[in-house]
């Protein structure tokens, strides 16, 4: 089982690295739907400041989503998916895997470039490092969260849309406490309440999506 | 038709037994529907008096606040409707679910209309970002997903299946997103009035509440049995007992002619 | 209370009759158009079986 593992994580990470264009591409969004902000509203650097925490994790959130096409649809194109599903190892497993190179090429990339924006809409130190965290532990339950609704989108006309419409309301928890947090950092008060409960949402879809997103495979290739 | 036998619950789960029993019901929760609405507004309109601080304005909860409840009631015996599906299989029970969900978005949406006309003049704004109107608007969103989802997909079955566990996720969301929005909410609030202020309840405005929201129980499952009506129509029209039951009921309207 | 003063509802008409006016609206027309379908339903399903018993 292990080797099998291994052997679908270097297969995940061979392949991305075989097409670098698609793995920037979640990351060049985020720079760019940041960037918008300050032409839309003005440059009064207050301004953005105050509302940097929530556009920088909308943005990551879109961003996340965008990406979240290439987890299933390649191989499901290619016919691995299927040979995936009916191998005689746990999907579940097999789709964790998936998820985590996922989230590794195009969550991870958020978190790292996210000081540069920090600094470009104003914001402090002390309130980057928190928004780094908060995007660390929260990108991942995006990624999670949304494997279930790219499996049950599998191959359906207007999947990109539909998909939005489904996950965008799963994702307002984590938006309000990771963008939460950050604010609350900003003002100078504790962020115990929201780590603790981003940390539960990550615990949470941990155990229960990749078996979601398991059952919403077998659901679409039937 | 004997209800308290576990052979009528299990035959009627087949849509060909299904059929004439909604058939004979709609007529009955179309006059329940009927006597209730009458009621409630009675007791809605003329025997609650006007509230000492928001005047007649205030009769708009009556149909906002059994809306709301609809909206969330009808979500979840939806969820419930679809899993049995998923579990057991049964056709009939993935239809109750996908007969439920137009419904029940049309209800969360009234609540959402209601609440911003009884806002303006209350409060002053037709939306404010409330922990309760914040997740309605969210409820009307799934109740979209989930009839997008069903609509994208062609094989019946697969729809079925797919928007089952997209509202089981749903349903298991629903309480956190309620959590989340409430907690947002009272950390951004400055001062204390919200939609939570109710206008001070007299018995003749809590009867007026329940029975309009047994009125809109009633409503619900006669739009629902006609809904699941036509679906099963949809599905068998290629069906004996169909063409059978259609043809007959021509041939009995013309000769009552 | 008299007919006139009924329909202000406290100057407040608007608002009261715009959302029962609504809600009545939107249920109204589902029974229509539920009831609608169900007719176009029915006659394809003759016509269907018309078709079928000819042959």
């Amino acid at each position: 089982m292990i080797e099998v593992f291994r052997w679908l994580i270097w297969r995940e990470l061979a392949l991305a690295l075989r097409r670098k264009a698609e793995v920037l591409t979640a990351l060049l969004f985020f720079v760019i739907v940041v960037s918008l902000f300050p032409l839309g509203i003005g440059p009064e650097i207050d301004t953005l400041r105050e509302i940097a925490p929530g556009v920088l994790w909308v943005a990551a959130l879109l961003a996340s989503m965008l990406s979240l096409n290439r987890l299933f649809a390649d191989d499901y194109v290619d016919g691995t998916l299927e040979q995936l599903v009916i191998s005689s190892q746990p999907l579940a497993l097999l789709v964790f895997g998936k998820i985590l190179i996922h989230w590794v090429l195009t969550g991870l990339p958020l978190v790292l470039i996210s000081p540069i924006l920090g600094m470009q809409l104003g914001m402090d130190m002390d309130s980057i490092i928190i928004l780094m965290l908060t995007l660390l532990v929260g990108t991942p339950v995006l990624s999670l969260i949304g494997a279930v609704g790219a499996g049950l989108t599998l191959g359906v006309r207007g999947g990109g849309v539909l998909l939005s419409l489904l996950i965008l309301p799963l994702y307002i928890p984590v938006l309000i406490f990771g963008a939460g947090a950050v604010e609350s950092a900003q003002a100078g008060l504790g962020v115990e309440a929201h780590f603790s409960l981003l940390g539960a949402f990550l615990i949470g879809s941990l155990i229960l999506a990749p078996v979601g997103a398991a059952a919403a495979l077998r659901i679409s290739l039937d | 038709m004997n209800f308290f036998t576990k052979a009528f619950w299990l035959k009627l789960s087949s849509p060909k037994t299904f059929y004439p029993f909604a058939g004979k019901m709609i007529p009955v929760f179309m006059a329940i529907t009927v006597v209730l609405t009458l009621v409630g507004l009675y007791y809605g309109f003329v025997l609650a008096p006007p509230d000492y601080q928001q005047g007649d304005s205030y009769r708009i909860m009556f149909i906002h606040v059994p809306a709301a409840w609809m909206s969330m009631w009808i979500y979840i015996v939806m969820c419930l409707f679809a899993i049995i599906g998923m579990v057991w299989r049964t056709r009939l029970s993935d239809m109750m679910a996908g007969a439920l969900a137009p419904t029940g978005a049309m209800f969360a949406f009234l609540a959402l209309w209601t609440g911003a006309l009884w806002g303006k003049p209350t409060w002053g704004a037709y939306w404010v970002w409330d922990a309760r109107l914040t997740s309605e608007l969210i409820l009307l969103f799934l109740f979209f997903g989930f009839i997008a989802l069903r609509a994208a997909i062609d094989d019946p079955q697969r729809a079925a299946r797919a928007s089952a566990l997209l509202a089981s996720v749903g349903v298991i969301n629903v309480p956190i997103i309620y959590f989340s929005v409430k907690w947002w909410n009272t950390l951004h609030q400055g001062s204390s009035v919200g939609l939570t202020q109710k206008a001070t309840m007299e018995d003749s405005m809590l009867t007026a509440m329940m029975v309009m929201t047994f009125a809109f129980w009633a409503y619900t499952f006669m739009v629902a049995f006609m809904r699941v009506r036509n679906e099963i129509l949809e599905r068998e029209k290629n069906s004996a007992w169909v063409t059978e039951s259609v043809t007959q009921r021509v041939s009995e309207k013309v000769e009552g002619k | 209370m008299n007919l006139p003063e009924f329909l202000d509802m406290g100057h407040y008409a608007p608002y009261v009759w715009g959302s029962y006016g609504v809600v009545a609206f939107f249920m109204v027309v589902e029974v229509i158009l539920l009831v609608t379908k169900r007719r176009s339903l029915l006659k394809s399903i003759t016509r269907l079986a018309r078709l079928n018993s000819k042959n």
